[in-house]
């Protein structure tokens, strides 16, 4: 499955009322050219935090569910956080990675997630559970019970290397992604 | 009551509510104070840039957050600070303890001790030096400040104010 189409397949199987926080890179990139919305919260930068600000939005909106869309080279980049996950407990944390094992949005360069299973890490860690999936079908699969018990939960979706060619860039100003998901809990 | 939880008291009453970092010997009152009390819900952060994150995530669900350090986790955390909290205007308020300043103190401090002041000024980052006779009037005017620019400020904490 291409990160793009497993991207659009995680959004449209997130429980209602999600808060979503996607990663710098082409995973926020595809997630906004997909389907936008202001309880979803896009990284433009500062690589390897999207995880941490799941889970500070997760610790203080406990009744929201909340899916951090990640991938394997932010992962790495602060795979301490990890281990912050786990004894949080959050049980409204819900952690997707596309994992195709390279720096996508840099030329695909290698990481070293192909040696290093990061849901086995994140299981080590002390997630409350972890699973990794490969292909339609057994993301479709997965994504029917994923999100139906309790976090902290680590889903990783094996996807291929690969961009869309001339994909846009994110358009709205990060003072306004701040402002809007604000806005949303604000209302509630 | 002791120099810590008067400071605890004075942030509280400017409305802080979120609290994380991680740890320097020149605040450990406040940190100790914190991870015995759950009320303030601190959260351990096991790097300060990923500290940083935990704020601003809780910044979005409407909380205000203070992050604590010791000035070599501001080297850490240059990257969250100008391209996260920044550039997406999201406050906090920083508390950082500035050891190596008067160049007096261990080798590993003597550096960041020294540049601490151009550094955050580089930043841009307002700041005021933790001083009890002028305290509750910078904090709030470093409140006020960071709410008019949507952006991080810092106190930084030198010897013997906050160990105790």
């Amino acid at each position: 499955v291409t990160r793009a189409d497993a991207v659009a397949l995680v959004a449209a199987g997130r429980p209602a009322g999600a808060l979503t926080i996607a990663c710098n890179g082409m995973i926020a990139r595809e997630l906004y050219q997909h389907i936008d919305s202001p309880a979803q919260f896009y990284m433009i930068g500062a690589m390897g935090l999207a995880a941490s600000i799941g889970l500070g939005l997760a610790i203080v909106q406990p009744r929201r569910p909340v899916v951090v869309f990640d991938g394997d080279g932010n992962v790495l980049m602060n795979l301490g956080v990890l281990a912050s996950v786990a004894a949080s407990g959050a049980p409204n944390f819900f952690h997707v990675v596309f994992d195709n094992a390279a720096h996508g949005s840099t030329g695909n360069q290698k990481t070293v997630s192909d040696r290093v299973p990061l849901e086995r890490v994140a299981h080590a860690a002390g997630y409350r559970r972890v699973q990794r999936v490969g292909g339609h079908a057994a993301l479709d699969a997965a994504l029917a019970t994923f999100f139906a018990a309790d976090g902290p939960a680590m889903l990783l979706v094996e996807v291929e290397k690969g961009n869309q060619p001339g994909i846009g860039r994110i358009e709205v100003a990060p003072q306004q992604l701040t402002a809007r998901l604000r806005g949303v809990l604000a209302d509630t | 009551m002791s120099p810590s939880q008067r400071f605890l008291d004075l942030l509280e009453r400017h409305g802080f509510n979120f609290f994380t970092g991680v740890p320097c010997s020149l605040f450990e009152g406040v940190t100790r104070i914190l991870d015995r009390e759950p009320r303030y819900g601190y959260i351990s952060a096991v790097r300060e840039d990923s500290a940083l994150g935990l704020a601003a995530g809780a910044y979005l669900g409407g909380r205000r957050p203070v992050v604590l350090m010791q000035n070599s986790g501001l080297g850490v955390s240059v990257n969250a600070l100008l391209s996260l909290h920044q550039i997406y205007d999201i406050p906090v308020l920083l508390v950082v303890s500035w050891r190596g300043r008067d160049g007096l103190d261990a080798p590993e401090h003597l550096l960041m001790g020294k540049v601490m002041q151009p550094f955050l000024e580089l930043l841009n980052i307002p700041y005021a030096l933790f001083d009890p006779a002028t305290l509750e009037r910078d904090i709030e005017s470093l409140t006020r400040r960071m709410h008019e620019t949507m952006k991080p400020v810092a106190v930084l904490v030198g010897k013997g104010m906050l160990e105790a």
